[in-house]
């Protein structure tokens, strides 16, 4: 095939104002040239007549030439052969031009225009344009694969989202592709690469389905990493999700993460951090139970089944305060991650709730303190059946840090003042029926541990300076018969 | 203003719609699954009293834990020796 010129143009472009008459009358003249214009019918219409020539450029339609070329600028003359690339001039360079057009057969009329002038940026590099042209790559290149969706030009968005049951019933950021592709771009993972099965249905959640669902929740892109991880732990099967989300237990998941990542993304260890007003925690909690609402399908009144539910349901999620005054390391460290790591810890919990103690000094009395507000997780008359997350406050954390207990010491202890005797806990003892079925107790002064063990009292430490305070998780049912525990590195998900 | 274009974030399936199963007519055994929830075996000791009264056969059954699905090999046990199932969600 014969080489030929193409001519790239937008509307709004002196310099291609200035161009366009020369390349319109090489064109009639019977040059192999043809000018494709990136504006709209309309503005091409208007830029014919205004700079004077006799025929409208055509349109590159969805700016398919342009994304395919990509130019920084235009004008743009490309020099083609069988459709392939052999040379490109940007902007106007008048001598390097008329030589690109030489190669062609062409003859340029460009006496009487600068010698050389840059041109306009390339309506492909206007980043809202950009964004689009790359998620139709993605779509083209199969690294998109979820169906389309339309909402209506006359439909709220916000609206069109709820009324089709992919909310939460707060509003949501609409999935669009361009902010899916945009956050698919913080993970090294392909797209269609499958990080768990979701119950109850178990859909399998690819990195793709839990983008559009941490676009939804709201998440910063540097976020992904710990969703996907947070969503790999929620399906490993000895986490349970199923019956979690199935459960009349007020209970969902909570992502504790450990690690320096937590404060790059932007995540608040430190005063309110198991509070509003960190769109890094509140998202990444919200996205992952999206993630179950969207891809597992499970729904309250339908496959949900709790009797009140709590608002950790809407995501529940904080990060642990790991700077110099922590007691000890994270929890996901504990638990196994790398110290440089940053890891993610799951644990199926009811809501938060405050212990007080604002006058122990010693670890001793605040073990104390601390055991008697555990006692009631559940119900102090409900034993070896629930776990505890205990956020230690700085405040308290002090104690343990300057008395130099470690978190091992403070569970055993904590495991130890947490024991009762089986005379109290039967049923009817105290006037209620709840409790231990007598015919298990031979010995009414026989202790009864509260917790299967000492690291069924998960420690984590996060808050702010003031407030001799710490929080309490209860868990739903624990261990074997219900969800343990499951903690992951973000690593292989960045 | 134009029509928008989002993903779509839930898993795509399009769940199959099925009616009803029909009665088991009398002489059929009906599997009773105890999901191990407190009083769930009342529950079932009541139906099972009911059932057999009414000419059906009951075959006891049930789940290591309330708290995860019956696992594969309990569910084929029971679609191999029973024709219906009634699962005790007791509390």
């Amino acid at each position: 095939m014969a080489a030929e010129l193409l001519v790239l143009v937008k509307h709004d472009c002196e310099v291609c104002d200035q161009v366009l008459p020369v390349l319109a009358d090489a064109a009639a003249a019977g040059a192999p040239l043809r000018i494709l214009s990136q504006s709209s019918p309309e503005e091409t219409a208007e830029q014919a007549r205004r700079v004077g020539l006799r025929a409208v450029p055509d349109i590159d339609v969805d700016l398919e030439v342009s994304a395919r070329f990509d130019p920084e600028a235009v004008p743009t003359v490309l020099l083609l052969d069988g459709g392939e690339e052999r040379g490109r001039v940007e902007g106007l360079q008048r001598e390097r031009l008329a030589k690109l057009a030489g190669r062609a057969g062409a003859e340029l009329a460009l006496d009487g225009l600068p010698e050389l002038r840059p041109g306009c940026a390339s309506l492909t590099r206007d980043p809202a344009v950009a964004a689009t042209l790359a998620a139709r790559r993605a779509r083209a290149e199969g690294r998109l694969r979820a169906r389309a969706l339309e909402v209506g030009a006359l439909e709220d968005v916000f609206d069109a989202l709820h009324d089709r049951g992919l909310t939460d019933g707060l509003p949501v950021v609409p999935p669009t592709p361009e902010r899916v592709v945009a956050m698919l771009e913080h993970t090294g993972r392909g797209p269609q690469e499958v990080v768990g099965a979701v119950p109850p249905y178990g859909a399998d959640a690819t990195v793709e389905k839990v983008a559009i669902n941490a676009v939804m929740a709201g998440c910063p892109g540097e976020t992904l990493p710990i969703v996907l991880a947070a969503v790999e732990a929620a399906c490993v099967e000895s986490f349970a999700w199923h019956g979690l989300i199935a459960t009349t237990y007020p209970a969902g998941p909570t992502v504790i993460v450990s690690g320096p990542l937590a404060a790059e993304v932007g995540m608040n260890a430190e005063g309110n951090a198991l509070g509003q007003g960190n769109r890094a925690t509140l998202s990444t909690g919200r996205a992952l139970q999206l993630v179950g609402w969207n891809v597992g399908g499970g729904r309250p009144g339908v496959e949900d089944r709790a009797t009140h539910g709590q608002m950790g349901k809407l995501g529940s999620c904080f990060a642990e305060r790991l700077d110099e005054t922590a007691p000890w390391a994270g929890l996901a460290q504990d638990r196994g991650v790398a110290g440089a790591e940053t890891g993610v810890t799951l644990v199926a919990t009811e809501g938060p709730r405050v212990i007080v103690d604002q006058l122990a000094r010693e670890p001793e009395g605040l073990c104390a303190s601390l055991a008697l507000a555990l006692e009631s997780v559940a119900h102090p008359k409900q034993r070896l059946a629930f776990d505890a997350l205990l956020v230690v406050g700085p405040e308290h954390g002090r104690v343990f840090r300057e008395a130099g207990w470690d978190r091992a010491r403070v569970q055993e202890r904590l495991f130890e003042l947490t024991t009762s005797p089986a005379g109290e806990l039967t049923h009817g003892a105290g006037g209620s029926p709840e409790g231990i079925d007598p015919k298990f107790v031979s010995d009414p002064a026989m202790p009864v541990a509260k917790f299967a063990a000492p690291d069924r009292i998960l420690l984590a430490y996060a808050g702010g300076d003031a407030g001799l305070f710490s929080m309490v998780y209860g868990s739903w049912a624990a261990g074997e018969i219900g969800s343990a525990p499951v903690t992951v590195s973000v690593e292989p998900w960045r | 203003m134009s029509a928008l274009e989002i993903l779509d974030p839930s898993a795509e399936r399009d769940p199959e719609g099925r009616p009803l199963a029909g009665r088991p007519p009398e002489g059929k055994t009906i599997a009773l699954m105890d999901i191990r929830k407190p009083r769930g075996d009342v529950f079932l000791d009541e139906l099972e009293r009911l059932l057999t009264a009414r000419g059906y056969a009951v075959e006891r059954t049930m789940k290591p834990t309330f708290t995860k699905p019956a696992p594969a090999d309990v569910r084929k046990e029971i679609a191999a020796r029973c024709d219906a199932v009634i699962e005790a969600l007791a509390d």
